[in-house]
């Protein structure tokens, strides 16, 4: 057990430091050339895309280094590395990982030169968490798959530029997971329609998508015909040290202190309330052990060891901390923590009340708390299906 | 960068695993009447787990924390009655804050198990703190020390005492004490409140604020690790008769009311787990970081476990809180350990100071 990190990862980290120092200016600074020339800085540096392959460009890091630079980024509330947060999550490694050598040079490079914005086709209006189930049809006809249905809660449509499409090319099968088939597919075809849907904090970046005769070439298909399901669960499972989350969770939690330090209860100190030091108490023990836990999975990774679904853990208290610590800052401040934005009387400009309206698009997308949790009884404990 | 065991820390791991599997499974467990179980004790330092932390000048191993966090999260798996802990703590004290001759004297006497030791620290069930301290310090020793660990089974006590500001361990025989067996919910881990009257210590040794400080934080991670191999046990003897109980014909483990409360288990043992093992990485490697660390891990697995423990037995029904099924034995130590060396709201609280609050 060693905390330590070689002379090469320190040498790596005060690299990060130091560029980060160069070419960070604060907030208030930051000019309107700033995103464009940050994001062309780290690309030269090779940041973006670290650990994936240097003959598609990526920067072939060690897992190590990847989780330094997560943290230092973090710790530094440093934009993020590239437009497309879907193509560097989960679309490129897929395309690594399962992509012909065509599809790997046409899609990559573009992913990391942030030229091409990914959303992500999953979720249909009757089959969300039941996500195996899916309906949308994509049949063969000649060198094109001709695709109708009807996508929904697609986080990014309005704005994509491409979509990683969950299909059913086969209906008889005896598994449902069976017969679902990966198709890339550009958001301008003929046939797409992009319907906004307005979520309850009045941000319009999610939407219905739907598909009428939309023509995908052959080519265009990651992975086997009829074998979508296996590109879907593995491309979820790229970086399991979650550090640049938890430091961004110690962040918030800084803030949260310092709301507490400012704020009176009943013409009291909040800061001397035992039942708010205590939460505060709890909220940190969470993101402690989020901290280690990914620390612990990533020493299994770095040794070759099998590694189950345990990121399941960490999502599960990132999905609690989400919702309960903003919740928290609302009920703290009384009715000034529900004041939104542009509010005279609002706490932290409203940054509060905002957020605490956000946390679906994290506690949801990508699978529910209840979700998670049969994950964990069923892979993990063994307990039977549902 | 590794946060994990070596390969030998692994061997020592399955070493204990077999032992409390063939020598002391729960059987046996439930046998001990509150005595020390002589011949585990034995077989325990002869397989050196009595001398790991030991320095080696003083007959010991000179292995670290992180070694016997090995052994405690699988006796503790097991339950075990040793009073390891106890012992673990008193070699702590005793290595760093006695004299050199009292060293020479009682650090192989720990190691090779021959001194069985009980610890007292605090006199209040609710007072974390030296001030919390009644029992005077002096040539001579009277009074009582309501809550001592494993006294009844041990062959000498460590006292915490105090004089004004100034606090001081005592070791004391404890045939020259009178131990009062207290009745307590988990038998594994006996108590006994011990009446001094005008004994002479066998030696005393100031300690700071900061030393006890260390000790209870020690403590409360030695009590932790224990913990996270019970908590495993119970979740493991949980799981299995979820899969194997058929009610409206499924096993029950396939309905999200029983499955999701498992799974969050899962949850609450791996992030309390994760939390020990930093906290125990601390104790031996960075001392500052030890007063957060500690309060995390305890204060997670006090609230954690002590739920587990209730579940543990809900989950299975009625046959859960009959006295065969081993199933309440474990709730018995979630509710000890919720307490012992600190509760979760003492550590949250604690954490809040620690954090700047």
């Amino acid at each position: 057990m060693d905390f330590d990190f070689t002379p090469e990862e320190q040498a790596f980290r005060a690299e990060v430091r130091e560029f980060l120092a160069e070419n960070l200016p604060s907030r208030a600074e930051r000019g309107r050339g700033f995103m464009g020339e940050w994001l062309r800085k780290v690309r030269d540096r090779r940041w973006v895309g670290f650990s994936w392959p240097e003959e598609y460009g990526g920067g072939a890091g060690s897992l190590t280094e990847q989780a330094i630079l997560k943290e230092e980024m973090a710790l530094a509330g440093a934009p993020p590395l590239g437009t497309s947060s879907m193509g560097l999550a989960w679309v490129g490694p897929g395309i690594i990982q399962y992509g012909t050598d065509e599809q790997k040079q046409r899609f990559i490079p573009d992913i990391l030169d942030s030229k091409v914005n990914w959303c992500t086709g999953y979720s249909e209006p009757n089959h969300g968490s039941d996500l195996a189930a899916i309906q949308t049809k994509a049949e063969r006809v000649g060198d094109h798959y001709v695709v109708n249905g009807q996508k929904i809660w697609t986080t990014g449509a309005p704005w994509a530029d491409w979509i990683i499409l969950l299909t059913r090319t086969a209906f008889e099968v005896e598994r449902k997971h069976d017969g679902i088939t990966c198709l890339l597919v550009p958001m301008d075809s003929p046939g797409i329609d992009v319907r906004p849907i307005e979520n309850m904090a009045g941000d319009r970046n999610f939407a219905e998508v739907f598909f009428t005769d939309v023509q995908v070439p052959v080519e265009n298909r990651l992975g086997e015909e009829g074998k979508g399901w296996a590109v879907t669960i593995s491309s979820l499972a790229n970086e399991r040290s979650s550090i640049g989350e938890v430091t961004q969770m110690f962040a918030k939690l800084e803030a949260l202190k310092n709301l507490v330090r400012s704020t009176k209860r009943q013409g009291k100190p909040a800061a001397d309330d035992p039942a708010v030091r205590r939460r505060l108490g709890e909220f940190e023990a969470k993101i402690a052990a989020m901290k280690y836990n990914g620390l612990r999975y990533l020493t299994k990774q770095l040794r070759g060891e099998p590694l189950s679904s345990e990121t399941s853990v960490n999502k599960l208290h990132r999905a609690n901390l989400e919702i309960e610590m903003d919740d928290f800052a609302v009920e703290l401040t009384g009715l000034a923590g529900v004041q939104l934005p542009g509010s005279d009387e609002a706490v932290d400009g409203g940054r509060w009340a905002r957020s605490s309206l956000g946390w679906p698009s994290v506690v949801i997308g990508g699978g529910t708390p209840n979700i998670q949790r049969n994950i964990i009884a069923e892979r993990i404990l063994g307990l039977p299906k549902d | 960068m590794d946060f994990g065991f070596t390969d030998e820390q692994n061997l020592l791991r399955e070493q204990v695993l077999r032992f409390m599997t063939d020598a002391c499974p729960l059987s046996v467990v439930r046998a001990q009447n509150g005595g020390l179980p002589r011949e585990l004790w034995q077989q325990a330092a002869d397989l050196g787990w009595l001398a790991l932390i030991v320095p080696e000048a003083h007959g010991g191993i000179g292995l670290k924390w992180v070694d016997l966090a090995v052994v405690l999260e699988e006796s503790g798996r097991g339950l075990s009655p040793l009073p390891l802990v106890s012992q673990a703590l008193a070699a702590t004290a005793i290595g760093r804050c006695a004299g050199d001759d009292a060293k020479s004297e009682w650090l192989p006497k720990i190691a090779a198990g021959d001194a069985v030791f009980g610890v007292g620290l605090y006199d209040d069930a609710t007072w974390i703190d030296a001030e919390g301290i009644r029992l005077s310090g002096g040539a001579t020793l009277t009074g009582t020390k309501p809550f001592v660990s494993d006294a009844t089974v041990a062959t000498h006590l460590l006292l915490a005492t105090r004089t004004g500001r100034e606090l001081r361990l005592a070791i004391v025989d404890a045939e020259d004490a009178t131990v009062t067996a207290q009745a307590s919910i988990d038998r594994t881990k006996p108590f006994g409140s011990t009446t001094l009257d005008g004994i002479e210590p066998l030696a005393m040794f100031p300690i700071s604020t900061d030393d006890l400080a260390y000790l209870t934080d020690c403590g409360a991670v030695a009590v932790t690790l224990e913990g996270i191999g019970a908590a495993e046990a119970v979740l493991a003897l949980t799981t299995d008769y979820a899969k194997n109980r058929i009610q409206f014909d499924n096993p029950i483990g396939k309905y999200q009311g029983v499955k999701h409360r498992l799974a969050d288990m899962f949850v609450d043992i791996e992030s309390f787990k994760s939390l020990a093992y930093c906290a125990t990485w601390a104790i031996d490697n960075a001392p500052d970081e030890l007063p957060r660390a500690a309060s995390l891990a305890k204060a997670y697995a006090s609230d954690a476990f002590a739920r587990i423990g209730i579940d543990g037995v809900g989950l299975h029904g009625a046959i859960g809180f009959t006295a065969e099924y081993d199933a309440q034995l474990y709730l018995k130590r979630s509710k000890w350990l919720r307490s012992a060396f600190g509760d979760a709201d003492y550590h949250y609280q604690r954490a809040a100071s620690l954090g700047g609050l």
